[in-house]
């Protein structure tokens, strides 16, 4: 045997061996945003996520191998999701990824694992976009921001009766997604808005664009973004003496809401849409109780999170770890989870939508409206 | 009518704002020709010394609003003043003879330092200090109303006081005379036995404490702020130090005025989505026509 030889028969050994060694677990991204402004929504993730896959280990891992969990963090920076998806492809060997949050990282990664063959379960990111490409790996288990908008908008015009609507969004491509299907459904109704624009995202000074809303008389304004442009938003409105309903979607689900608006006086009566109290669901209640025994509260996507790696472990264990035959096997059979029982449609979005108007109250919580 | 005597409102406490931090990147400018990058970071980490200062104080029992904001003001102006001096020693006094190109890299690092180090150590999450001062004054104008609330006019006094001490440090006394001469021409004012370096130091002092003026009065009024808030208001700032001509001291407060205004009624009046395309295409137009700004003194040419 020539020492080439020799050497490439002990290299192929060694990578047999780095491939039994990594089967020996399984490997799942979490992918969120850790750190920078969104940090918040990133620690629910992990937290639904870290706790579904110690519980999963505990009942025996799936087909008896351990889930690793693995954090990809991708700060809601597009840029960002694309290397850390990359990351967790290529050098991680993940077969599922839970994540990302935001659905600009959301959408630019799930073609990274469309390519590898990856399963991706995704817990937050609402836009339609994510799922209406038609990748067969990509699926979610929260709402659509089209769903999200019917039901902000039909809220605006049966219930509250606004008449002269603000829309504000954030220019990202959650934000606007939401504004603009907030909007086609408001027209839909036959109301027209009075006023359509947007702010910068990490600015903090809104008066102008305040004053502006206070100048067309709006009774309400709607706010497509995150908490952390929405706080200082609402806050400057009440500044400037406006007494506007103010509503948004699920981007402010947070308590870092209040924190950000500057006190609980200034989100009290802020609308906001969201999935039906996902702490509600009778098959989850064993887990809710375990979570706050912890001291944990799972608020916002917490569950969700958990959610999706109970899809994602369901799915792999009833295929042989194929991440692909997983994909093909979601689209055809439900999941029991903690936030009851899940079906698929063809494009990877839920069944059922279950979103319901939310309202913040004067100590800085918010409940679930009838 | 009301609408735009509000947006002029808006415009100015914005541009005071503006103005203040544009002082440190034009006095640096000024006097040693670079950019400071880590200038914006400064006014952001003056933003968590006033969270921790308000907590403190609270802490130890303070109530009144004037004691808490004339001790915020104290503190984050001395600490932030010394960060300004370190990062001055440690970050662009062993580069002094060196290229431009080394310490402008040198200052882009310094920025990434301080963001990722306050990120690190205080969490990544947004923050908060509870309201201070509430209230506001409401003038009927016709059928509407223009309402400023009392942390606005706050913010003018100081911001325009602030101004004017700096104005009379710079005109009148002998520290003035020493960084104006340093300006002029550095080796001449040290072979006539000025320090330039103490100078030098001096200037990023003052620099950070009108970024610390400015961190106080911005944290007392929006209530919330993160690492990275020094990103764009550093960029605005530096705008408005070139607008108005930078290396001249009322060229950065009037930038910062003019961009403030500028924002404020660009977006007010027309539209909230192009408001940063028509600042900065201002920026262009003005360059265009005095490229060295509206109150820079054209550079001359030593042969």
């Amino acid at each position: 045997m020539s020492n080439a030889t020799l050497r490439k028969t002990l290299l192929s050994i060694a990578v047999a061996g780095a491939a039994t060694l990594a089967q020996a677990d399984v490997n799942i991204g979490v992918a969120g945003p850790f750190t920078g402004a969104n940090a918040a929504f990133g620690k629910q993730l992990w937290e639904g996520a870290k706790k579904a896959a110690a519980d999963i280990n505990a009942a025996g891992g799936i087909d008896g191998e351990k889930i690793n969990l693995i954090k990809a963090d991708d700060a809601c920076e597009p840029k960002q999701a694309l290397s850390v998806a990359n990351r967790l492809v290529d050098s991680d060997d993940v077969v599922a990824v839970v994540g990302h949050f935001c659905s600009s990282s959301s959408i630019p990664a799930s073609n990274v694992y469309a390519d590898a063959g990856v399963l991706m379960v995704n817990p937050a990111s609402t836009s339609p976009i994510l799922t209406d490409r038609g990748l067969p790996n990509v699926f979610r288990v929260c709402g659509r921001d089209d769903q999200q908008g019917d039901v902000a908008a039909s809220y605006i015009v049966d219930t509250l009766k606004a008449k002269r609507v603000a829309i504000i969004n954030d220019k990202t491509t959650y934000g606007k997604g939401l504004a603009d299907a907030m909007k086609k459904t408001l027209n839909g109704y036959g109301v027209k808005e009075v006023m359509y624009e947007g702010l910068t995202r990490g600015e903090k000074d809104f008066n102008a664009l305040v004053t502006k809303i206070r100048s067309v008389n709006a009774d309400l304004v709607y706010f497509g973004g995150l908490h952390s442009e929405a706080g200082p938003l609402v806050r400057q409105l009440r500044d400037q003496g406006s007494k506007a309903i103010f509503m948004s979607g699920d981007g402010i689900v947070s308590d870092e809401f209040v924190t950000v608006a500057g006190g609980a006086k200034y989100v009290n009566g802020v609308y906001m849409t969201f999935g039906a109290n996902p702490t509600s669901y009778p098959a989850g209640k064993a887990v809710v109780k375990e979570f706050r025994d912890s001291g944990y509260e799972p608020e916002g996507y917490t569950l969700y999170a958990y959610t999706a790696m109970q899809v994602v472990a369901e799915s792999l264990a009833k295929t042989n770890l194929d991440p692909v035959e997983a994909a093909t096997w979601l689209h055809s059979h439900s999941v029991n989870t903690v936030m009851g029982k899940k079906t698929f449609d063809k494009k990877g979005d839920l069944t059922v939508s279950d979103y319901v108007m939310y309202k913040w109250d004067d100590k800085g919580k918010y409940h679930q409206l009838d | 009518m009301d609408i735009v005597l509000q947006q002029l409102v808006n415009g100015l406490t914005l541009g005071s704002v503006y103005g203040l931090i544009a002082i440190g990147y034009t006095m640096v400018y000024g006097i040693i020709g670079m950019i400071n990058f880590a200038h914006g970071d400064v006014y952001m980490v003056s933003a968590y010394l006033t969270a921790i200062a308000i907590a403190l104080l609270t802490f130890f029992g303070v109530q009144s609003f004037p004691f808490i904001l004339i001790g915020t003001l104290i503190f984050t102006i001395i600490v932030t003043g010394a960060y300004g001096w370190v990062i001055e020693r440690v970050a662009y006094r062993p580069l002094r003879n060196s290229s431009r190109l080394s310490v402008l890299i040198s200052a882009i690092g310094m920025s990434l330092i301080l963001q990722n180090y306050v990120q690190l150590s205080q969490g990544p999450n947004q923050q908060g200090v509870p309201t201070l001062l509430s209230g506001a004054i409401r003038f009927h104008v016709g059928d509407g109303f223009v309402q400023i609330t009392y942390m606005k006019i706050l913010i003018l006094l100081i911001a325009f006081a602030g101004m004017g001490v700096l104005t009379y440090i710079i005109q009148k006394t002998k520290l003035g005379r020493m960084c104006r001469a340093t300006q002029q021409d550095r080796k001449m004012a040290s072979i006539l036995g000025i320090d330039t370096d103490k100078v030098i130091s001096s200037v990023f002092v003052i620099g950070s404490s009108m970024a610390a003026l400015a961190g106080v009065l911005v944290t007392l009024d929006y209530g919330s702020f993160d690492f990275y808030i020094g990103f764009i208001m550093g960029i605005k700032a530096f705008t408005a130090a070139v607008l108005g001509g930078i290396g001249s001291l009322p060229g950065a407060m009037l930038g910062g005025i003019i961009l403030g205004l500028s924002e404020s009624l660009f977006a007010g009046l027309i539209s909230s989505d192009y408001k940063d395309v028509f600042s900065f295409s201002l920026l262009v137009l003005i360059l265009i026509i005095r490229p060295s700004g509206l109150l820079g003194k054209p550079a001359v040419e030593k042969v």
